[in-house]
């Protein structure tokens, strides 16, 4: 029981972060029907960001008030990583839009080799560790010999993503742009007759997507406190996995199949086997796309001849 | 016309877009290029300025944008603009004509080769020529061939390809170390173990189409490389196989024994033997692969593989079993990867999971894109241009006088690649050699250039 509830507590920490990267592919994919390779590798560029802005912040400026430093991080991580992903989408998606279409699938894979070894070349190739911000933890059970905890670390994680997440709702479902956003989803030639301007609608997609995958990159380095060059191919593919197991172009779906491949994860590594993780995960990818591909919350395809 | 189109040059415009990627360029940079992360004698992560190394990417970032705009763009557009409708068609008859001069020349240049390097570099120099170049390349043009099937011919987008490849060549490791089998044995049972593999994967996968196809098979790839190198017992891990037997020339092992090759020839002994007979069995493999690829195409099956590619839809409808025919391009496909991965056990005498990551896949791929889909010669260029340039940065010392002793030009290789990638696509989205050379055609063969091919979406 008392593992249950710890692999619980890590197994949500770890779905929010999964579900925050989700949002970016599912978005992408929902407006430009492509699958965005290189976001695992901008989230992991995000870690890297808010790595440097933390050792910025602590070494040069000499911050302390972990507060503070979080706020700054988040903000420039989402800036920096914001302007990365507007300049690819520029660069390497935008010429090959309505082109043959493996084009911009291959685009966006040598984008995520670039991407990868660019940092490798610019920061090394060591893992990069921090010393922990927050250590506190709360007991929450305590049989004698197993502890259950919840780190302050896990809580900040938990209540930056649903704030995000809500504001992110707000944006999406409430205003102009969100309103834009959806109907260039449902038919580009349709909303530019109609005044929207399509491409720009597309480059902000990028940009709230690579947000928040700036914020799922802060959370990761906070949470784990290393990051590495090669971090961002495997937590991109669960990320990816999440977003089709919800539905692929559905909001909703990206956190709850974030939270539910976060969950399987630990779960799989607490009574399973932990070497064969990523194997569960890249199972259930399988899995889901062969039996259930439309995803738990996603529509199913037409196909019009 | 060209008066014009120069006259359109907008230049404040240009100088504004270089500023705004200047900009961009700067904000991206300064933490990734400005600071260094770097550790202390205390083992802490400490930050190193670099302006200098950030002004001068900016400014590099400025002047392509400028060039960009200034040059390339209106020159793009001119040549757009001077070519009348209907002439690709005859470039595209044009290059067909060259291709043909081009593949004997080819063929020619390759048999011939390992003599080349020989003459030009000694007998020392050519085994790094031979080994690192000619084999090196053959393996990826052979990769390349046979991904074309899958990729090219039957339109299914496989991003674990390199599964296929490490079965052959954990088969042959394997086989090899624990019953002894010679190469020759294994080579063919390799291949047919891959093939099984591609019918056991393939068959759940292969009604997914497009994008999905491209995920589910590659999420494939990599179980099979975790599995790896967590099944310890069978596979040794992460630490791989080792000793793995060479191959003999038809019995006649390559070693400095009595019974070895140089001595029963009445040569001196040297590694070359081996090397150059290695060339010559990739060579072969290789060709094999390209011979059987364009018989096919003529045959039922090809051209199903075909229809299927452009459209899926019409050759349900016309009665074709697309399962059967996805099966057989997948499975095809996987036995030449299984060919090529126990070539690669067997010329390494090592392997390790290492050899087989998702990047390969990608590198595979990429060449089969890049080269046009369904174009064994294109392809062919490909994987020369790509893996034949990064492997050419290894050759580079001469930087090192230019950017001081640290610099390392391999560091280099994957993140010109990666960019590569992306700037062919950019230019040439369908690849170099874009046009369709139908099997099936009315009273003559025509060339199809690539702006009147559709592209289906399986």
């Amino acid at each position: 029981m008392e593992v249950f509830v710890q692999q619980l507590i890590n197994g949500l920490t770890l779905g929010a972060i999964y579900g925050l990267i989700a949002i970016g592919y599912t978005m992408v994919f929902g407006i430009i029907g492509m699958v965005n390779f290189a976001h695992g590798d901008v989230f992991m560029v995000s870690a890297f960001v808010a790595l440097i802005t933390v050792l910025v912040l602590s070494t040069w400026l000499g911050i302390s008030s972990v507060f503070l430093t979080l706020l700054i991080v988040l903000i420039v991580g989402m800036v920096i990583t914001s302007l990365l992903s507007w300049a690819i989408e520029r660069v390497a998606y935008r010429p090959l839009r309505g082109s043959f279409r493996l084009a911009p699938l291959i685009s966006a894979i040598g984008m995520s080799i670039f991407l990868m070894n660019f940092v490798q070349v610019a920061q090394g190739p060591r893992n990069k560790s921090i010393p922990p911000m927050v250590q506190d933890v709360f007991v929450l059970m305590d049989n004698g010999s197993y502890q259950v905890t919840l780190s302050y670390r896990q809580l900040i994680i938990w209540s930056v993503t649903a704030i995000l997440l809500a504001a992110f709702w707000y944006l999406v479902a409430k205003t102009p742009l969100g309103r834009a956003q959806r109907a260039c989803e449902q038919d580009p030639k349709m909303a530019s007759l109609l005044g929207i301007d399509v491409d720009r609608t597309i480059s902000i997609t990028f940009v709230i997507g690579a947000a928040l995958a700036a914020v799922a990159g802060t959370m990761y380095l906070m949470y784990y406190g290393v990051v590495n060059f090669a971090d961002g191919f495997v937590p991109g593919i669960k990320a990816f996995t999440a977003a089709v197991l919800g539905g692929i172009g559905s909001l909703p779906g990206a956190v709850i199949g974030g939270l539910l491949i976060g969950l399987i994860e630990t779960m799989w590594s607490a009574y399973f086997s932990i070497d064969y993780k990523d194997v569960a995960a890249f199972s259930i990818l399988a899995i889901v796309l062969i039996f259930l591909p439309q995803g738990l919350l996603g529509r199913p395809e037409v196909e019009k001849v | 016309m060209a008066e014009t189109a120069q006259a359109r040059v907008d230049v404040g415009r240009a100088i504004r877009d270089a500023l705004i990627a200047g900009l961009v360029a700067f904000g991206i940079l300064l933490p990734l290029i400005g600071l260094r992360t770097a550790v202390n004698i205390r083992n802490e992560l400490i930050l190193e300025p670099r302006p200098f190394l950030l002004a001068v990417l900016v400014a590099l970032v400025v002047a392509l944008s400028l060039v960009m705009s200034l040059v390339v763009r209106p020159a793009s557009q001119r040549r757009a603009a001077a070519r009348p409708e209907g002439e690709s068609v005859k470039a595209a008859e044009r290059r067909a004509a060259i291709a043909k001069y081009i593949v004997p020349f080819a063929l020619g240049f390759a048999f011939l080769y390992p003599v080349f390097a020989i003459l030009f570099t000694g007998m020392q120099g050519s085994v790094k020529w031979i080994d690192n170049f000619g084999i090196q390349i053959l393996i990826y043009i052979m990769l390349g061939w046979g991904l074309n099937i899958v990729v090219g011919l039957a339109g299914l987008l496989d991003l674990g390809y390199v599964a296929f490849y490490a079965v052959g060549a954990y088969s042959y490791a394997l086989l090899a170390k624990s019953f002894g089998f010679s190469f020759w044995i294994l080579l063919p049972l390799s291949g047919i173990l891959a093939a099984f593999w591609g019918i056991l994967l393939g068959f759940p996968v292969l009604r997914l189409r497009g994008d999905y196809l491209a995920i589910v098979t590659m999420a494939f790839g990599e179980i099979i490389r975790l599995v790896l190198i967590n099944w310890v017992d069978l596979t040794n891990g992460y630490a791989g196989i080792s000793g793995i037997p060479r191959p003999t020339f038809f019995g006649i092992p390559f070693n400095a024994n009595e019974d070895g090759f140089a001595a029963t020839f009445g040569l001196e002994f040297s590694p070359i033997y081996r090397t150059i007979f290695l060339y010559y069995v990739i060579l072969c493999l290789s060709l094999l692969t390209a011979f059987v690829t364009i018989r096919l195409r003529r045959l039922p099956i090809g051209r199903a593989w075909e229809a299927l590619r452009e459209d899926e839809i019409a050759c349900r409808a016309l009665g074709i079993d697309t399962t059967k025919t996805k099966l057989s391009a997948f499975s095809m496909g996987a036995m030449f990867a299984g060919f090529a991965g126990s070539f690669f056990a067997a010329r390494q005498g090592f392997i390790s999971p290492e050899s087989f990551t998702f990047m390969e896949s990608a590198m595979i791929l990429a060449i089969v894109v890049l080269g046009g889909m369904g174009s064994p010669l294109g392809v062919a260029i490909a994987a020369v241009a790509m893996i034949g340039g990064t492997e050419l940065l290894r050759e580079l010392d001469f930087l090192k006088s230019v950017f001081g002793n640290q610099f390392d030009p391999t560091q280099y290789r994957m993140l010109l690649f990666g960019a590569a990638m992306v700037l062919i696509m950019i230019w040439k989205p369908r690849g170099l050699i874009s046009t369709r050379d139908p099997t099936a055609f009315l009273h003559e063969r025509k060339t199809i250039a690539a702006k009147f091919v559709k592209e289906g979406r399986g």
